[in-house]
């Protein structure tokens, strides 16, 4: 069984855990006991809970197998509803009073599991590309078998309940340095040391909570002393200089163009109750990067690798050292070099016995081997382990040669198994940016090719990578390599660095190893199915070997086919074990296969810290008129529009938002309606070329406008699509004042911007934006007049507002009831109308000023709603609605609008394109429901017949639909393929609900077509 | 996450300030141009794995466009310049010359 080692037989194990602080958490609702110091697997390990999960395909019973990121089966959910998150490692997570975990991927409970059946009975139907291959055949079982088993069976965790926010805060914080290391391992803090020394500005970010890495587990002497000593004595030196920063609890987590870095800190994770935000995410520029991120073990693969109990010979040494855990009483270690025996001194140090070294190389390994024989523990070498028996945990396992099909075994009963198939370097980040790696065939890894880092700015390296990272897996080399790196990237940095000394380091000398990719080295097919590569994700050697088969040589084929490395730890365990075994299935060498590519972040990182602060009423900035607060207090039923708020409509109390909206529909056309138009885009374009500018912005011109006018135009982008429109305003001799719709102010001012500074530079021209600049009202009704010419008798004058001083599409500069205004006799709404802007700061008292003079006229503020109705009643388009990046003007029947008098404008070419002209474009109609009704929104015209795809063949669709209070019916607008050659044609609208809507074909103008009631 | 400097107010502008405008020194064709001039100059633009020019404007900064030279497969940078000229300057084609023996303006790779 798994243990905690007792203080008092062992006393130098467990040397990151307080026992004088017990620490209580619970497991599946169970009560268990750890201590300040424990992870949540170490913890769960001293408790004998060595099931600790479901996998995801085959719903075998998993365990711990790693100590640290990547682990890929103890996965758990923690925490409970505004706090729940899945799919947590249990071996980063530190454990804390109160914790709550619970198991995943099984049903009904973790001991007992219905899903295990999935291995059992439909194995051979879940190989490698399964998905694909269900997909194709019998069609209709898809939807009926497949998919719900699946469903029910698939999936990692489950997902937190949506009404549910996130109770936590997070934050981004910006950094930049000369130098960051990332990775507080010997070779980090020696790097850190030596970059420091010249002078640069040092980060050293680690993800653990601890420093030094695995140099206290793995022993050796730095400078004559444990290396706990000198990890201390480094890190407390590069505390106190003013130009290092430390942080634990720090992961590097990528490596990103030109030096930027992401840091990912986990503040409070080992401890909720701390005040302040939960994870930082670190937001660094560096000027050069060194990279010591230590190495992983790879497993070893064997029929039930994969059985709890288990592990990492690695992992199960630090459990040992840092925790005080042993994960077995009878111990099985299986090698194909001599780290692994280290484990074998460790183990039995702690307590354990060690039944047996299986040792695959034939001739066994070097110095350590040899202390681990006159220690008396049994060593075989050139054996393998043939399988271990299924289970829940480790109770039986079979050995046989290792040149051999397994044939010939002998059985040993032990409670774990550690194992040991070489080390990978974390290239990680190395990576991330384009570093290159070179194989090293000695040591059977991948590791960071010097020549081919990546490259920054200047076309040279930025990122060095040190120590284990780099594949020196000494603890000489590690220091040495660290002290190297430091002082390269500072010098790299702009400073000058001396080549430190680096400490000396006393540590024994190891045998070389022997690449084993499977054990027995000639398996047959019923272990091989039963040999796990990919533990997250339940890939099998006999996967990668069936896609190799059929054809995938690709290694990114590969991976995406049987889902290899593609779980939430990439692959850290399997990527080179199944790239072997994929390189052995082809033919070819390992490097010729190649890796699949390293992505960041290297570990998940929260939503919320990459979210940070950008949550709720911060995500985006609110834009608010003059008018905001007053529409606030009065009603308004806000609508988002791009960042402004506008109100939909006012409503009172008693009321709908639909008896609201056609109240307002119905007294602006009959009294008087106020619209907070300040959100209009206005921009003023002035020079001596500004109306040639102009000419080439608007399809119409503009440049012949007289002072004092306004005139409609349309902006068509290069490619001929209508993307804005307004009115324009001449204002002296060469200044315009162009209003734009309200989401394009900022898009039409940088696209006028882009032309002026990218085509037409020699053009004296300047735009300015000066939407926010003014409050904007539209006076709009009968009595419009009324009430402006009241606001100027009670001030006893101001501007002329009659029909004969101001008609209609012309504008005034003066007073209006004692403000500065500029009128402008333009209408949306087919009313007699008045839009007046005036300064930002008078906007709230001139609009309260017009409410109060129009309460005699029946005023009434009117929202979006409203303004979208009045239009739509006379026929006018709406950008947006009748446009979608797809119409162009003459869709519209607006090709009076296309000047026909100017060379050139943005537009004018594409606008002779074949596809322009095709009379079968659908064109803008009126469309009447035969019953009154309203047309659904988006709702498709279906013609006869089916394309295809099976689906009926469509000749138009709803662009704006609405009830129109002031007809008492339903009205439209559409695009229809023939439209105005179809007058009083019905067509059919089928609807989401089954149902059918019919709609006669007519005009577009419903109200007032003659225009009598704006010329007034 | 690119680090260009504005030629303009001299910033070295993270990529978080910048909008990427696509390939520069396009000639623009309008009324009078072939059925595939028009084509080309609206669609058909260069995707080289090497030396590339490229238009950037410096929005949430001083809001000027400019263009850059830089390489898209080493991240390498030759020089920012002005948008209004119809060919990089002398200097940025000769620095690209040196690093990259023989490269030639209008040569994509």
């Amino acid at each position: 069984m798994s243990t905690r080692i007792s203080s008092s037989a062992a006393p130098r194990f467990g040397r990151l855990i307080d026992r004088d602080q017990p620490v209580t958490f619970t497991f599946n609702g169970a009560p268990l006991q750890g201590y300040a110091g424990d992870t949540l697997a170490s913890a769960l390990l001293a408790n004998d809970q060595m099931l600790v999960g479901r996998s995801f395909k085959y719903h075998r019973p998993r365990g711990v197998v790693a100590a640290g990121a990547e682990e890929p089966n103890a996965l758990v959910g923690l925490g409970r509803n505004e706090r729940f998150e899945p799919n947590q490692r249990a071996t980063t997570t530190e454990l804390f009073h109160g914790l709550e975990a619970q198991s995943q991927n099984h049903w009904p409970s973790l001991n007992f599991d219905i899903g295990v059946l999935n291995s059992k009975l439909f194995s051979r139907f879940l190989t490698a590309g399964f998905y694909y291959k269900m997909f194709i055949h019998p069609r209709p079982f898809w939807k009926h078998i497949y998919e719900p088993f699946i469903r029910q069976s698939a999936g990692l965790g489950k997902a937190p309940d949506t009404e549910l926010k996130d109770a936590d805060t997070y934050e981004h914080f910006y950094f930049f340095c000369d130098v960051l290391v990332v990775g507080g391992g010997v070779a980090g803090l020696q790097a850190a040391k030596s970059a420091a020394a010249s002078g640069a500005k040092v980060l050293l970010l680690e993800q653990n909570a601890y420093w030094g890495g695995r140099a206290p587990v793995d022993g050796g002497l730095i400078d004559g002393e444990a290396p706990e000593v000198w990890i201390e004595k480094t890190r407390a030196d590069l505390a106190a200089l003013e130009n290092v920063t430390l942080r634990s609890r720090c992961m590097g987590a990528g490596i990103y163009d030109h030096g930027y870095a992401l840091g990912y800190e986990r503040l409070t994770d080992h401890d909720p109750k701390l005040f302040g935000p939960r994870h930082r995410l670190w937001r660094i520029r560096a000027k050069q990067i060194v990279t010591a991120t230590g190495a992983v073990e790879r497993p070893l693969s064997f029929a039930g690798n994969d059985v709890p109990g288990v592990m990492l010979a690695s992992a199960m040494r630090e459990y040992a050292v840092n925790w005080g855990v042993l994960p077995g009483q009878r111990i099985l270690i299986a090698t194909n070099n001599d780290d692994a025996y280290r484990t074998a001194l460790c183990l039995q140090d702690a307590g354990a016995e060690i039944t047996c070294v299986v040792d695959a190389r034939p001739n066994g390994g070097g110095a350590l081997m040899e202390e681990v024989r006159a220690r008396g523990i049994r060593i075989e070498t050139g054996y393998a382990i043939k399988k271990v028996q299924d289970g829940k945990r480790v109770h039986r396992v079979a050995l046989c040669a290792q040149d051999s099909d397994g044939t010939d075994f002998e059985e040993v009963d032990v409670d774990a198994v550690a194992m040991s198939g070489g080390w990978s370097p974390v290239v990680h980040l190395w990576s991330h940016c384009g570093g290159k790696l070179i194989w090293d065939e000695t040591q059977a890894h991948f590791r960071p090719d010097a020549d081919r880092a990546p490259t920054s700015h200047d076309g040279a390296g930025f990122v060095w990578a040190a120590g284990s990272a780099n594949g020196d897996m000494t603890l000489q080399g590690a220091v040495s390599d660290g002290a190297h790196a430091g002082a390269k990237a500072a010098e790299a940095a702009g400073f000058s660095a001396q080549m430190p000394d680096a400490p000396n380091c006393d540590e024994t000398v190891e045998a070389a190893l022997l690449a084993v990719w499977s054990m027995p080295a000639k398996a047959g097919i019923k272990l091989r199915m039963k040999t796990w590569l990919d533990y997250q994700n339940d890939v099998k050697v006999s996967d990668v070997q069936l896609a190799a088969r059929e054809g995938y040589e690709s290694v990114e084929h590969t991976k995406r086919y049987t889902t290899l490395g593609m779980a939430t730890d990439q692959g850290k365990l399997s990527n080179i074990n199944g790239l072997a075994v994929l390189a052995d299935s082809l033919g070819a060498e390992i490097p010729q296969v190649g890796t699949t590519t390293f992505r960041p972040p290297y570990h998940p990182i929260s939503m919320g810290a990459i979210g940070g602060e950008a949550r709720g009423e911060v995500f985006q900035p609110l834009r608010k008129t003059p008018i905001y607060s007053w529409n606030d207090k009065n009603g308004a039923h806000w609508e988002p529009v791009g960042q402004w708020r506008r109100p939909f409509a006012y409503v009172r109390d008693g009321e709908t938002v639909h008896e609201a909206v056609n109240r307002e529909v119905k007294n602006t056309r009959e009294n008087l309606g106020l619209l907070d138009a300040s959100t209009l885009g206005k921009l003023v374009v002035k020079g001596p070329d500004a109306g040639r500018f102009l000419n080439m912005m608007y399809t119409n011109m503009m440049s012949n406008l007289k002072i004092g006018k306004c005139r409609y135009g349309l902006m068509c982008s290069e490619n001929g699509f209508l993307v804005d429109d307004g009115v324009v305003a001449r204002i002296d001799e060469d200044t315009w004042l162009c209003h734009t719709t309200t989401g394009g102010a900022d898009h039409i001012y940088s696209h006028m911007e882009e032309w002026l500074q990218t085509e037409w530079w020699d053009w004296k021209v300047y735009v300015a934006n000066v939407t926010e600049q003014y409050a904007q009202i539209a006076v709009v009704g009968p009595n419009a007049r009324k009430v402006l010419e009241k606001l100027n008798a009670q001030a006893n004058g101001g501007m002329d507002v009659s029909k004969e001083a101001l008609p209609f599409m012309e504008w005034r500069d003066g007073t209006i009831g004692g403000f500065d205004a500029r009128a402008y006799r333009i209408s949306f709404s087919g009313e007699l109308s008045y839009e007046i802007a005036v300064p930002a700061s008078q906007g709230a008292a001139f609009w309260e000023a017009l409410i109060e003079a129009g309460q005699e006229f029946g005023v009434m503020p009117y929202g979006t709603e409203t303004l979208h109705i009045l239009r739509a009643e006379k026929g006018f388009i709406m950008i947006g609605d009748e446009t979608d990046g797809t119409v162009i003007p003459q869709d519209l029947g607006l090709n009076w609008a296309l000047s026909k008098k100017k060379d050139d404008y943005l537009g004018k070419r594409a606008h002779g394109r074949s596809h322009m002209q095709d009379p079968d474009r659908w064109q803008l109609v009126g469309l009447e429901t035969l019953d009154g009704s309203v047309l659904p929104e988006g709702a498709y015209a279906v013609g006869g017949g089916y394309n295809g795809n099976g689906q009926r063949n469509t000749i138009g669709r709803v662009t704006s639909t609405y009830y129109s209070a002031n007809l008492g019916r339903g009205i439209a607008m559409g695009l229809v393929k023939h439209g105005p050659k179809r007058m009083g044609d019905v067509i059919t609208f089928p609807g989401t609900d089954g149902t059918e809507y019919h709609a006669k074909i007519v005009d577009p103008v419903v109200y007032d077509k003659e225009g009598e009631k704006q010329n007034v | 996450m690119l680090i260009l400097k504005c030629p303009y107010c001299g910033v070295e502008a993270e990529e978080t300030e910048l909008t990427a405008g696509g390939e520069a020194h396009l000639k623009r064709f309008g009324p009078g141009s072939s059925d595939d001039e028009f084509h080309d100059y609206l669609f058909t633009r260069e995707n080289p794995k090497g030396v590339h020019f490229e238009r950037w404007r410096h929005a949430n900064g001083c809001g000027k466009w400019f263009h850059a030279a830089r390489c898209t497969q080493t991240l390498e940078v030759f020089g920012t310049y002005s948008a209004q000229t119809t060919e990089p300057p002398q200097e940025i084609k000769d620095k690209i010359a040196a690093k990259r023996p023989g490269w030639t303006w209008r040569e994509f790779s």
